[in-house]
Formats: C-alpha cells, sequence, structure tokens
C-alpha cells in the first residue's frame, strides 16, 4: 500500500466483507430457494406486464435489508429494479 | 457421565481436525480421560495430525458393525496414556454408519470417558449428521472469511433443528495486523454477524503448520495458538479465562519477528 492510498482509500476490505455477508445471510436465513424466487420474479413479470411493458432481461430482484421506517434498525426487504420498456398506450 | 462435543464447521479447510487434536490433547493434559472420534470416513485425517497413523489396526466403521469392540479399535496417544483416537476408515463411505449406531456408540463411550471429541467432516450430509447425532454441545469452528462464516451460519441453524443448543466459537487464524489495518473482519465482527458465545480466538500461526507437520498437537506449547488452545480447554471445562490479545506483542518482540522473516 502505497503513502497515497492510505489517505484515499476506499472503504477497508473487511467491512466489505461485512457487509457482504450480511446481504448473503439475509437471503440464506429467509430459505428462499432460487425456485421460490424465480417464482416471486415470473408472478411479479406479469403482474406488472399488465400495465406497462418492462425489460424482463433487465429485471432483478433479491432479498435484502434496509432501514426500517420505525427506527428498529435494519429489517428484510424484497428489493425488485425493474426497468420500463414503455408505458402502454391504454389511456387515451 | 462425560461430555460428549461436536466440533464442526460446514467449510471445509478452517481447522476442525487441528482444534480437535489439539483440544483433546490439552483435555488429556488437564488430566481428563478423553476419547477423539474421527467421524469423516472415507477422508481420514485426524490420525496423521496426532501422529497416531502406524498403528491402526481397526477403525470406526469396525466397531459399528461389531468387528471388534471399541477397545481394540481405540488408540493410546503417544503423550497422555489418558487419551485415546478412535479413527476413521479410510476405504468405506459415509453412509457405512446411521446416526442412530453414532449416537449409541458415544451413549456407550461417555460412560467411560471425561470427554468424547468428534470431529465432524466438512458438508451437511450423512457425516455431519453422523457425527452430531450423539453431541451434548458443539464447537464451530470458523475463520475471518465470508464464505467460512456463511457455512457457520448455517450449521448452527441446522445444529439448533437437531436440539444441540449449547454452541460456542472458535475464531480460527485471525491475523490481528490484517484486522487492524482493517483488512480482515474482526471477532466482534464475526460474533456480531453470529450472534453466539465466543470460546475462543486462535491466531494464525506458524506453529501450526510446523507441529502438524510432525504430528505433534501444539497445546500447551510456548507460542500463541498453543497457548490460545490451553485457554479454550479450560474454558470447556467451565473455567473463566479472558481472551488472549495477541496484539500486545512488545516492542522489541515485534523488532526479532521483522528479523526472523527477512524485512
Amino acid at each position: 500500500m502505497g503513502f497515497m492510498d492510505t489517505f484515499f482509500r476506499k472503504k477497508s476490505s473487511g467491512n466489505t466483507a461485512k457487509e457482504r455477508l450480511k446481504f448473503v445471510l439475509v437471503s440464506d436465513r429467509a430459505n428462499c430457494s432460487p425456485e421460490t424466487m424465480e417464482q416471486i420474479k415470473n408472478d411479479i413479470i406479469a403482474v406488472i406486464s399488465k400495465y406497462m411493458e418492462i425489460d424482463t432481461q433487465g429485471l432483478d430482484i433479491q432479498i435484502t435489508q434496509t432501514e426500517s421506517e420505525g427506527g428498529n434498525g435494519n429489517v428484510p426487504a424484497i428489493y425488485a429494479n425493474i426497468p420500463i420498456k414503455e408505458l402502454k398506450k391504454g389511456r387515451k | 457421565m462425560g461430555e460428549v462435543i461436536v466440533i464442526t464447521s460446514g467449510k471445509g479447510g478452517v481447522g476442525k481436525t487441528t482444534t480437535t487434536a489439539n483440544i483433546g490433547t490439552g483435555l488429556a493434559k488437564l488430566n481428563k480421560k478423553v476419547v477423539l472420534i474421527d467421524t469423516d470416513i472415507g477422508l481420514r485425517n485426524l490420525d496423521v495430525v496426532m501422529g497416531l497413523e502406524n498403528r491402526i489396526v481397526y477403525n470406526l466403521v469396525d466397531v459399528i458393525e461389531g468387528n471388534c469392540r471399541p477397545k481394540q479399535a481405540m488408540i493410546k496417544d503417544k503423550r497422555y496414556s489418558n487419551l485415546f483416537l478412535l479413527p476413521s476408515a479410510q476405504t468405506r463411505d459415509k453412509t457405512s454408519v446411521k446416526p442412530e449406531q453414532m449416537k449409541e456408540l458415544v451413549d456407550d463411550l461417555r460412560e467411560e470417558f471425561d470427554y468424547v471429541l468428534l470431529d465432524c467432516p466438512a458438508g451437511i450430509e450423512q457425516g455431519f449428521k453422523n457425527a452430531i447425532a450423539g453431541a451434548d454441545r458443539a464447537l464451530i469452528v470458523t475463520t475471518p472469511e465470508v464464505s467460512a462464516i456463511r457455512d457457520a451460519d448455517r450449521i448452527i441453524g441446522l445444529l439448533e433443528a437437531a436440539e444441540v443448543h449449547k454452541i460456542d466459537l472458535i475464531v480460527n487464524r485471525i491475523r490481528m495486523d490484517m484486522v487492524k489495518r482493517g483488512d480482515m473482519m474482526s471477532v466482534e465482527d464475526v460474533l456480531d454477524i453470529l450472534a453466539i458465545d465466543l470460546i475462543g480466538v486462535v491466531p494464525d500461526d506458524e506453529a501450526i503448520v510446523i507441529a502438524t507437520n510432525e504430528g505433534e498437537p501444539l497445546v500447551g506449547k510456548d507460542c500463541r495458538a498453543g497457548r490460545a488452545y490451553e485457554n479454550i480447554c479450560r474454558r470447556v471445562l467451565g473455567e473463566e479465562v479472558p481472551v488472549l490479545k495477541f496484539e500486545d506483542e512488545g516492542f522489541f518482540k515485534k523488532l526479532m519477528n521483522l528479523i526472523k522473516r527477512g524485512y
């Protein structure tokens, strides 16, 4: 590690490890199998597709932790990133 | 009546066998009558770590199948006459033994020994189920790495489901210099995530490699890992022993270490 790195260092790798581990364990402990996640994903696609055209390839869902609004610290949450291709022009 | 302790980890290569050998030897040194059982059928290892590989006649599967009495299969340790090893079979597989048979065996052995230590194989399949079947308590070995801790978390869940509720953690191969730099998870980080009781911390120590090369457990020797194992043994017996602070090496010792390492 050079002199400059000491001052302009990004997050330490130990912390990165801890954060990654926390995320992995949340989904491990939720006991959500990849099949279940796939089903949830397909259901979400089916529902949203009724209203808008979405990019099913770019869709990403995962169980993560998020800051609770009630201030109870971190709570598990399903995070879904669903890119919209085009809003359906239903209403004119 | 003796206590049956399983040493397990989920992930392979984190130091289960070394831990079993050292805790077993340490307990024997503290005048307890101890038997170590290698439950890793097909991948026998504990015998070489203990340096007893040349004395094997019968093995665990022979005992289970009734080809010999447990007494005949148990090898007396070279250093302590109150320490015994029941080696695993090398040419069989995990399905040769059923959990009920293991439970019967350890319940038999606990009549005679103060401690029955079970060296568990890696994984969560049959071998793991066999090893935990008769256990009263578990020592989980992990290293400060994402993969090892993830597996430890899974193992804790499986142990609780199997009604093994006394579970303690050993954090193995910690490097305080890396923790200080922020490049390794600290013991506190690991405990924060796994939320179980800590029974010991073992530093990454070259002396372990040397001891394993020679087939001599290093518990009680004048090295940091040796002292760490000795403390774990005393905690297993119920003594309150403070956790060693490995970073507290004096300036002179640090200097000597630097010279020894050649930089």
